[in-house]
């Protein structure tokens, strides 16, 4: 458990033709709290990514800096797990060595099965240890990618749409499982998705971010009890008042993207504010 | 029928054959493995290394076009006519399809997989070890194979030009007019490819591939 403290951080990303720059985002200052669920929720292109990647370490900011507990982040350290879209399993190893593989730096080989195995138990995935992953689905994998980055006891979870490729059964089923490990660990958790049912339902604050230019557009705190439900009324405010700001930012990036050929009215029928029809932007 | 007569003639009672056999297989055994190490080794340089790659790998390329072969008649001046100027061909013709397969495989391993192996504290040469080598295997197998194809190819050839080996003989049967025996020699080189593609290199190939995710549905 640490707090994780973003201050000022701007990515630029330096273009190839001519001599211009594109800067992803800047000014950003963000301090997610110990043991605390925050999501980065926004259009497609609006930077989560790329931010979650500084604080990995995995990509270097253009300027500022971020700090997990009093620690600068220089580069990518096993204080903090990413869980990724996609599972990134070495595929020559079992589940059980592909959790261990995480762990083989810090302690001796029987220390580490034991301690896979420990969590490998966490996600229910005891029976599928000496599995290989071709020969999982695709949520099982997720759960081994999960179980992996929790091993390694990280003061920080980091997950970029971990649940993204996944169909709904699937998804609502990690949803439970990720609330629980949480509870369970009491890991301080920067999740960032495009779903806002999913936001809604898992975090402590939302952190809606916006596109050209990049940033944060609004912090809203749920302060709704757990576990949540989607039909409950407060729910269904929450979604809607999330729903009208990102609409504005969708189409800015497809009056960006599109050009002359964009006709409002078309785009506001396809992702208006209906909110059956923008769960999945 | 003659040729069988030939067969086993020359296996089990002169043991002409056998010992132009033991010769040969000797030859490609160390031949190949030479073959697969130094290119093995090269490749991972290429791929692993930008420097290397871009001074070292349109030569890599450039040799990969000239049949080992035509090194022959070098090599026999180099080597004055011994037994090294075979093993240099024989290993000149699968070093470059082994670099070239591995330099592939490292430089096509998926992005993520290091990325995650970051994460978890895996520096450069660790990345190496543990993730590009890896994920580069099925890659170093196909090169494997080619590195055999073509070692094979260049071995006959050499032989037949240079000295001892099942090459060597199929020539001096020539020479005698006994067609029977260039049969049955001809026999024993494919019944050799045979084996060793399609029991050797195919059982191994379809355990790796399916290991690593990478078979097609059977
Ligand atoms: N290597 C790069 N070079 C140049 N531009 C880049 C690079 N990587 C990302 N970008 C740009 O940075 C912006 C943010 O990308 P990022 O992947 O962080 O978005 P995202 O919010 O995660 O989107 P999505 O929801 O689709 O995953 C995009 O506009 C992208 O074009
Ligand atoms: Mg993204």
């Amino acid at each position: 458990m640490e707090r994780v403290v973003i201050e000022e951080v701007e990515k630029t990303f330096p273009n190839k033709e001519k001599d211009g720059s594109f800067t992803v985002f800047k000014d950003i200052s963000l301090t997610v709290n110990p043991g605390e669920f925050v999501s980065l929720l926004g259009p497609s292109g609006c930077g989560k990514s790329t931010l979650l990647n500084i604080v990995a370490g995995l990509d270097q900011s253009s300027a500022g800096e971020v700090k997990v507990g009093d620690k600068k982040i220089k580069g990518p350290g096993s204080d903090r797990g990413v869980v990724f879209q996609e599972a990134a399993l070495m595929p020559w190893l079992n589940v059980l060595e592909n959790v261990t593989f995480a762990l083989r730096k810090k302690m001796k080989k029987e220390e580490a099965k034991k301690h896979a195995e420990k969590y490998l138990k966490l996600v229910h995935l005891s029976k599928f240890m000496h599995s290989y992953p071709h020969e999982l689905s695709g949520g099982m994998k997720q759960r081994v990618s999960i179980a992996r980055a929790l091993s390694m006891d990280p003061a920080v979870l980091l997950m970029d749409e971990p649940f993204g490729a996944l169909d709904e059964q699937t998804r609502m089923m990690l949803h439970r499982e990720v609330q629980f490990i949480w509870q369970e660990t009491q890991k301080t958790i920067l999740f960032v998705t495009h779903n806002i049912r999913e936001s809604i339902l898992l975090s402590d604050r939302i952190v809606l971010m916006g596109t050209r230019p990049g940033g944060i557009r609004k912090i809203f705190t749920v302060d709704l009890p757990r576990p949540r439900k989607p039909s409950s009324p407060e729910f269904i405010k929450l979604e809607e008042e999330i729903m009208s700001i990102l609409a504005g930012e969708i189409e800015k990036v497809m009056k960006e993207e599109m050009g002359d050929d964009f006709n409002s009215k078309k785009a506001s029928l396809l992702y208006g504010t209906d909110r059956n029809m923008g769960n999945h932007i | 029928m003659g040729a069988v007569e030939q067969l086993y003639i020359g296996l089990f009672d002169t043991g002409i054959l056998l010992v132009a056999l033991t010769e040969s297989l000797q030859r490609i055994v160390i031949g190949f493995s030479l073959a697969v190490i130094i290119g093995g080794i090269l490749g991972i340089l290429l791929g692993v290394s930008k420097i290397a790659d871009e001074t070292l790998g349109s030569l890599v390329i450039a040799l990969q076009s000239v049949p080992s072969i035509v090194w022959l008649p070098i090599a026999l001046i180099v080597f004055q006519g011994g037994a090294g100027a075979i093993y240099f061909v024989v290993i000149l013709g699968g070093t470059w399809a082994m670099t070239l397969n591995i330099r592939m495989g490292i430089k096509n391993v998926q992005p993520i997989l290091i990325r995650a192996a970051r994460t978890m504290g895996y520096n450069h040469t660790e990345l190496i070890w543990r993730v590009m080598l890896p994920a580069s295997i099925p890659s170093a197998l196909t090169g494997a194979r080619l590195a055999w194809a073509f070692g094979w190819r260049a071995l006959m050839a050499a032989e037949l030009i240079g000295r001892g080996g099942l090459g060597r003989t199929l020539m001096d049967a020539r020479d005698f007019f006994n067609m029977d025996l260039v049969v049955a020699i001809m026999i024993i080189i494919s019944i050799i490819g045979l084996i060793v593609e399609y029991f050797f290199f195919s059982k191994i190939e379809r355990k790796v591939l399916s290991r690593w995710g990478l078979a097609k549905a059977s």
